[in-house]
């Protein structure tokens, strides 16, 4: 999946003039996108919401000094990713979280091995299904959910990710492979147990 | 309990593997490895699906029509009285 996300450049240029219907437009284009992102980081409609209004407040009031060096696009998530993560600091430096379990991201699994793949498509689709690969994600570390969100939901490139989040390209290619292969774990151990039930059912 | 009989080393090449990024040479190392490893096979199968799976469920997303109007509303306040993000 690739992202050509480029606006063209008399779009950007309207935007930094202040032009308010190339916003809305701008707005229009990417808030759903963002707002997924934001319920997929936080886990709840109103966090989410919550922090697409700020990063189209922010978005607006810095478009003007907007410099053209990096995406629009790139600019527009790298605001939202640090709302998004700025919150969840936040909240949990409120409720005494305890911190995140770094040392447990370090360590990958990848050790189930169980052919899930030929299980029927309906199984893929069902709201269980869904609801688990939500479980799975909320599993992941802050850091690792974001990459994994930012590359293989969202599409960026690993330099755009590498932009976005401000960290180099090797970083997200780490943290994306740890992401992916825990994923993958998580669902392997769900989907056993439908392998399991299949066998039951005949 | 799952086996443990694949190969971990390769985890960060299926990963690269499954974005195109693998040197030519890799890649066709990998893909050897792939013909006589069951346990890789069903590694890479599975960790492809996964992240089919993640793409396919985000595909539906739309922005609820109460989210928008209400985001609409308040860009308008902060565009037309200059306020700063916070205020």
């Amino acid at each position: 999946m690739s992202a050509a996300r480029q606006f063209p450049s008399e779009f950007v240029d309207r935007l930094i003039a202040g032009d308010g219907q190339a916003f809305n437009e701008l707005v229009d284009q990417t808030s759903a996108g963002i707002y997924g992102l934001g319920l997929r980081m936080l886990g709840n409609a109103q966090d989410a919401e919550d922090m697409l209004q700020e990063t189209f407040l922010k978005a607006h009031n810095a478009l003007r000094g907007f410099e053209k060096r990096s995406s629009l696009y790139t600019w527009l998530y790298r605001i939202a990713t640090n709302e998004a993560l700025m919150m969840l600091r936040r909240r949990k430096s409120e409720f005494h979280f305890d911190s995140e379990p770094v040392t447990q991201e370090e360590a990958e699994n990848g050790e189930e091995v169980v052919d899930w793949c030929c299980l029927p498509e309906k199984e893929f689709i069902s709201e269980e299904t869904r609801s688990e690969l939500t479980r799975a994600a909320v599993k992941l570390s802050n850091a690792l959910r974001m990459v994994f969100l930012l590359r293989d939901v969202r599409g960026f490139s690993t330099r755009e990710t590498a932009e976005i989040l401000q960290v180099n390209e090797e970083v997200v290619k780490t943290r994306l492979v740890r992401a992916r292969v825990k994923l993958r774990d998580e669902l392997s151990g769900y989907f056993r147990e439908r392998l399991q039930g299949q066998g039951n059912n005949g | 309990m799952g086996k443990r009989g694949h190969c971990k080393e390769h985890l960060r090449q299926f990963s690269d593997y499954i974005d195109g990024e693998l040197a030519p040479d890799i890649c066709a190392q990998l893909e050897a490895h792939l013909q006589e490893c069951r346990d890789c096979q069903v590694v890479m199968n599975t960790l492809q699906k996964t992240i089919d799976l993640y793409q396919v469920a985000e595909g539906e997303e739309t922005l609820p029509e109460g989210v928008r109007s209400r985001l609409f509303a308040r860009l308008q306040i902060a565009q037309s009285t200059g306020k700063k993000p916070g205020e």
